[in-house]
C-alpha cells in the first residue's frame, strides 16, 4: 500500500511539473518580451516610417501584413467553406473523399518553407507575379486552405440533422437548406476558421518572405512587395540592429495574437452555447 | 378551428416554381462546392509537380545518394557544400534535422502528454479555464517570436551553461531542441487531451471499481486505450519540428559541419533553404535548394502517410 | 368505397443487407388518421419516411415497390421537392430552426416562390392559427422560436408544415418528446386537422392511436401484420401477435 501511494505520488509530481513547464514558459516568453517591449510601442512607433530605413515605425509593414490577409482571406475562404460544404452535405464516402481528406491533411503538414519555395517558382516566377502582395497572399491562401476547411467542416457538424430533416420535409431544396438553415447555425464555426486563419497569415515568415519579398517599402497595390510584420521581426532579429524596436515588435505580434485567441475563443463559446 | 383557406390568395404563388432551369442552377453550384473541395487536390499536386521539376534534375545531376549522403574530399579536407565550387551535400543538413527533431521530441512529449493528463484528467475546472487559452495561445505565438526569445535568453543560458567557451555564442543544436520542444507542445497537448477524452467512460470506472487509484487508472488504462490518438500527435509534432524554419535559424546557429555535441552550430534543412535562397545564383545552387525541398517534402508526406495509416487504424 | 389517398403495393426497403420492410400493402384514406403502431424497430418509422422519400436522405437504402400518391407513383413520376410540399411531415424531436417564429412559418412558402409581405403575413396567421398556437404567437413572431415550450415548438412545427398546404400530413412520434399536457392539445389538433388534411401518425402509445386514430395498422420486425378499423384492431384483432401486443404481452 505504502509502495503504491510512493509511485503514485511520483507521478503526479511529474504531472503538475510539467504543466508548470508549460504554463511557465507561456507566462516567461510573454512577460518577458513585453516587458520590455511595451515601453516602446508609441503611436509614432505604429505610424511612421521612412522609406529603406529599418530605424523607422512599423507602419508600411502592419499595411503588408493587413494587404497579405485581406486576400488571402477573400481567396482561401469561400473556397475551403465550399470545399467543406462539399465533403459534409454532399460527398458520399468513398475514393474520392478520402483522397481529398488525405490531400488536406497533407497541405497541412507541408512546411512552411516548402509552400515558399512553390510560390517562388509558381506564383513569383512562372505566373510573372514578382514578389508582391498577391504573391504571398496566393501562397498563403494554399496555406491556410486546410485549417478553413477542418475548422468549417467541425461546424457544419456539428449542426443538428433534425434542422437538414425539418428544412427538406418542408419542400426546400437542398442548396436553400445550406443556405437558410445550415450556413446561419455554422457561422460562428466560420468565423473562427477565418479568425484562425488570420492568425496563421500574422505569424507566417518563411512562407511569405519568398513570395512577397523583403522590401522596406509601403505597397501600394497589390502588385508591389513587401515585407509583413513578421518578416521584419526576423530582420530585426537576425541583424541585431535595433533590440528595442525588436522587442517593440514582438510586443505588437504577441497582443495581435492574444486579441486574436481571445476572439477566437469567445466564438467558439457561443456555438457551443448555440448548439447544445 | 380555422382551415389554412389560402387556395384564392396563394395557391398561383405557391404552385411550384421549381423549373429545369432550378435545378440546373443547383446542380451547378453542386459542382462549384465540388471543384472547391478538389482544389486540396490540385494544391498538392501541383507543389509536388514544381519542387520535383525543380529540383529533380539537380538531385539527378549531382547524384541522389551523393546529394544526400555523400561528401567531397579535397586535398585532405572534407568539403559538403561550396556552391562556387559545385560541392553540394546535404548530409549534414539532413543529420541537422534528425538530431534537433529526436531531441525536441524526447523533451517535449513526454511534458506535452503529462500536461494533457493534468489538464484533461486533475486539473480543477477554474485552472482547466486558465491552461487551455494557454496552450492555445502558445500555439499562436508566431514562430519568429519564439527564434526571437531563444536568442535574447536560451541562447546565452546556453552560453553561460557551458562557461563562455562555445565558439557560436550559445548558438546551437540545443537552443534549437529546446525552442523546438517548446513549439511542439500545443500540438502535442491538444491531440493529447482529444485522444485521453475519447476513452470510453467504462474503461476509467471498471478500473477505479476494481480499487484502482486515479493516477494508476490514467497510466495504466486511459494512457494505453488512447495510445494511437498520442501517437498521431507524436507525428504532428515531429511534422512540426521537422519542417520549422524561422525559429530555428535564429537559435541554431547554422554552421554547415558535422554535428558532434550538442553544444555545435547545427543548420537543419529548412534553415539551409532559406538561409541560401536570399542569395542563391539561379542554376544548380538555387535548384540544388529545391532538391533539398524535395528531401523535406518526402520526409514529411513519409509521415502523413504514417498519421493516415494510423487515423485510418483508429477509425476502425 | 372510400377515396384512397395513398396506395403501398409491395414495397421492400433495404439498409445494405439488412431487409427494414417487408411486402408492404397499405392503402391510407383520406381525410382519416391512420395510426402505425408496433414495438420499437419494427420499422414503422422507416415506413412512414418512404411516403415523402425522408429516406432518400441516408446512405445506402435501396427501395423496390410502389408508393402512389393519388394514383401517381412518388418514386417514379414526381419530384422529390413537389411531393414533400405535399406531403409534410412532423418529426419525433420538435426542430423549429433557429430563427423567429414568422420566419419558421414563412419559411417553407419562401421555398416555394412565395414573395410577397402581405401574402407571407396571410399564410403565417393562418397556418399558427389552424395549428392552435396563434394565441401564444401572435406577440412573438418576430423572437426567437427556440424561446417557445416543448409543446409549442412542436405545434410551431406544425404550424410550418401546414403553411406549405400539404395535402398529407405525416407525424412520427410527435408527442414522444411532450409531457401529457401537451401531448393532449397536440391529439385535439390532430382531430380538428384531419377534417381537411389525410394523416398517418406512427406511435408508440397504444392509448394514443385508440384516442385519436381511424385506422390502425400494426408492424412487426417489417412485416404489416394487420390494418384495420381502430375499433376492430383494439377489440377484436384477426392475427394473435396484433392481440399480444395491443394487450401488452411483448413490445
Amino acid at each position: 500500500m505504502k509502495k503504491r501511494n510512493l509511485s503514485d505520488n511520483f507521478m503526479k509530481l511529474f504531472i503538475i511539473l510539467s504543466s508548470i513547464i508549460t504554463l511557465g514558459t507561456m507566462i516567461w516568453i510573454l512577460i518577458y518580451v513585453i516587458s520590455n517591449g511595451i515601453a516602446h510601442v508609441s503611436w509614432e512607433f505604429l505610424t511612421e516610417f521612412q522609406e529603406g530605413q529599418i530605424e523607422g515605425g512599423i507602419f508600411p509593414y502592419i499595411i503588408s501584413t493587413l494587404y497579405i490577409i485581406f486576400i488571402t482571406i477573400l481567396i482561401a475562404t469561400p473556397i475551403g467553406i465550399f470545399s467543406a460544404i462539399y465533403l459534409v452535405e454532399y460527398a458520399k464516402p468513398g475514393k474520392i473523399v478520402r483522397i481529398i481528406r488525405f490531400a488536406t491533411e497533407s497541405l497541412a503538414g507541408i512546411p512552411s518553407i516548402v509552400f515558399g519555395l512553390f510560390g517562388l517558382i509558381f506564383f513569383v516566377t512562372m505566373l510573372g507575379f514578382r514578389w508582391s502582395m498577391l504573391s504571398g497572399a496566393l501562397t498563403l491562401s494554399i496555406m491556410v486552405l486546410p485549417t478553413v476547411v477542418r475548422t468549417t467542416e467541425e461546424s457544419l457538424k456539428a449542426v443538428p440533422n433534425i434542422y437538414r430533416e425539418g428544412s427538406l420535409g418542408l419542400g426546400a431544396s437542398k442548396l436553400r437548406t445550406i443556405r437558410k438553415v445550415i450556413l446561419p447555425s455554422a457561422l460562428p464555426g466560420i468565423l473562427t476558421a477565418v479568425i484562425l486563419s488570420i492568425g496563421r497569415i500574422i505569424g507566417e515568415t518563411a512562407a511569405v518572405f519568398l513570395t512577397a519579398g523583403t522590401a522596406k517599402a509601403l505597397p501600394k497595390s497589390i502588385m508591389d512587395g513587401g515585407r509583413t510584420l513578421s518578416v521584419h521581426m526576423y530582420y530585426l532579429a537576425k541583424e541585431g540592429i535595433s533590440m528595442d524596436k525588436a522587442y517593440a515588435t514582438a510586443t505588437v505580434l504577441i497582443l495581435v495574437v492574444i486579441v486574436i485567441n481571445f476572439i477566437a475563443n469567445k466564438l467558439a463559446s457561443r456555438l457551443n452555447k448555440k448548439n447544445s | 378551428m380555422e382551415r389554412v383557406d389560402n387556395s384564392n390568395i396563394s395557391q398561383a404563388s405557391l404552385n411550384m416554381k421549381k423549373s429545369k432551369s432550378t435545378v440546373l442552377w443547383e446542380k451547378f453550384v453542386e459542382k462549384i462546392f465540388f471543384i472547391s473541395a478538389c482544389m486540396a487536390i490540385i494544391s498538392i499536386a501541383t507543389i509536388t509537380i514544381f519542387i520535383f521539376a525543380k529540383g529533380g534534375p539537380a538531385m539527378l545531376e549531382i547524384g541522389i545518394f551523393n546529394f544526400m549522403f555523400g561528401t567531397t574530399e579535397l586535398g585532405g579536407k572534407v568539403y559538403l557544400w561550396q556552391p562556387g565550387a559545385d560541392i553540394y551535400h546535404i548530409i549534414t543538413m539532413i543529420l541537422s534535422s534528425i538530431y534537433i527533431t529526436l531531441g525536441a521530441i524526447i523533451i517535449g512529449v513526454p511534458i506535452g502528454i503529462l500536461t494533457a493528463v493534468f489538464i484533461a484528467e486533475i486539473a480543477p475546472k477554474w485552472l482547466v479555464k486558465i491552461m487551455k487559452p494557454a496552450v492555445e495561445l502558445l500555439a499562436g505565438i508566431p514562430s519568429v517570436v519564439y527564434g526571437f526569445f531563444g536568442l535574447i535568453i536560451i541562447v546565452p543560458m546556453i552560453y553561460e551553461a557551458y562557461g563562455r567557451q562555445l565558439k557560436g555564442g550559445g548558438n546551437s543544436m540545443l537552443a534549437a531542441i529546446i525552442i523546438l520542444s517548446i513549439m511542439i507542445l500545443p500540438t502535442i497537448i491538444n491531440i493529447s487531451i482529444a485522444a485521453i477524452k475519447a476513452v470510453p467512460i467504462e474503461y476509467k470506472e471498471g478500473s477505479l471499481a476494481m480499487g484502482a487509484t486515479h493516477i494508476q487508472t490514467i497510466f495504466k488504462v486511459m494512457i494505453p486505450a488512447a495510445k494511437s490518438g498520442i501517437f498521431a500527435a507524436v507525428i504532428l509534432g515531429i511534422g512540426r519540428a521537422i519542417g520549422e524554419t524561422m525559429a530555428v535559424i535564429l537559435v541554431a546557429g547554422n554552421s554547415i559541419k558535422f554535428p558532434t555535441s550538442i553544444s555545435d552550430s547545427v543548420r537543419p534543412m529548412t534553415a539551409h533553404i532559406a538561409l541560401e535562397m536570399s542569395y542563391a545564383s539561379p542554376g544548380l545552387h538555387e535548384n540544388s535548394l529545391f532538391a533539398t525541398g524535395i528531401v523535406l517534402f518526402v520526409f514529411i508526406m513519409l509521415l502523413n502517410i504514417a498519421l493516415n495509416f494510423i487515423t485510418h487504424k483508429v477509425g476502425e | 368505397m372510400n377515396n384512397m389517398k395513398i396506395t403501398v403495393k409491395d414495397l421492400n426497403l433495404y439498409y445494405g443487407d439488412f431487409q427494414a420492410l417487408k411486402n408492404i400493402n397499405i392503402d391510407i384514406e383520406e381525410r382519416k388518421i391512420t395510426a402505425l403502431i408496433g414495438p420499437s424497430g419494427c420499422g414503422k418509422s422507416t415506413f412512414i419516411k418512404t411516403l415523402n422519400r425522408m429516406n432518400d436522405l441516408i446512405e445506402g437504402v435501396k427501395i423496390d415497390g410502389n408508393v402512389m400518391l393519388d394514383g401517381e407513383d412518388i418514386y417514379k413520376d414526381v419530384d422529390v421537392i413537389k411531393l414533400r410540399k405535399r406531403v409534410g411531415m412532423v418529426f419525433q424531436k420538435p426542430n423549429p430552426f433557429p430563427m423567429s417564429v414568422y420566419d419558421n412559418v414563412a419559411y417553407g412558402p419562401r421555398s416555394h416562390g412565395v414573395k410577397k409581405k402581405s401574402i407571407l403575413d396571410e399564410i403565417v396567421e393562418k397556418s399558427l392559427r389552424s395549428a392552435a398556437i396563434w394565441d401564444e404567437a401572435k406577440d412573438r413572431l418576430k423572437k426567437n422560436a427556440l424561446g417557445f415550450s416543448g409543446g409549442q415548438q412542436q405545434r410551431l412545427c406544425i404550424a410550418r408544415a401546414l403553411a406549405v398546404e400539404p395535402e398529407v400530413l405525416l407525424m412520427d412520434e410527435p408527442t414522444s418528446a411532450l409531457d401529457p399536457i401537451a401531448t393532449g392539445r397536440i391529439e385535439e389538433l390532430t382531430e380538428d386537422l384531419k377534417k381537411e388534411y389525410t394523416i398517418v401518425i406512427v406511435t408508440h402509445s397504444m392509448q394514443q392511436a385508440g384516442r385519436i386514430s381511424d385506422k390502425t395498422a400494426f408492424f412487426l420486425l417489417g412485416d404489416l401484420i394487420e390494418m384495420g378499423d381502430t375499433k376492430k384492431i383494439f377489440s377484436n384483432p384477426d392475427d394473435k401477435r396484433t392481440e399480444d401486443y395491443i394487450t401488452g404481452r411483448f413490445g
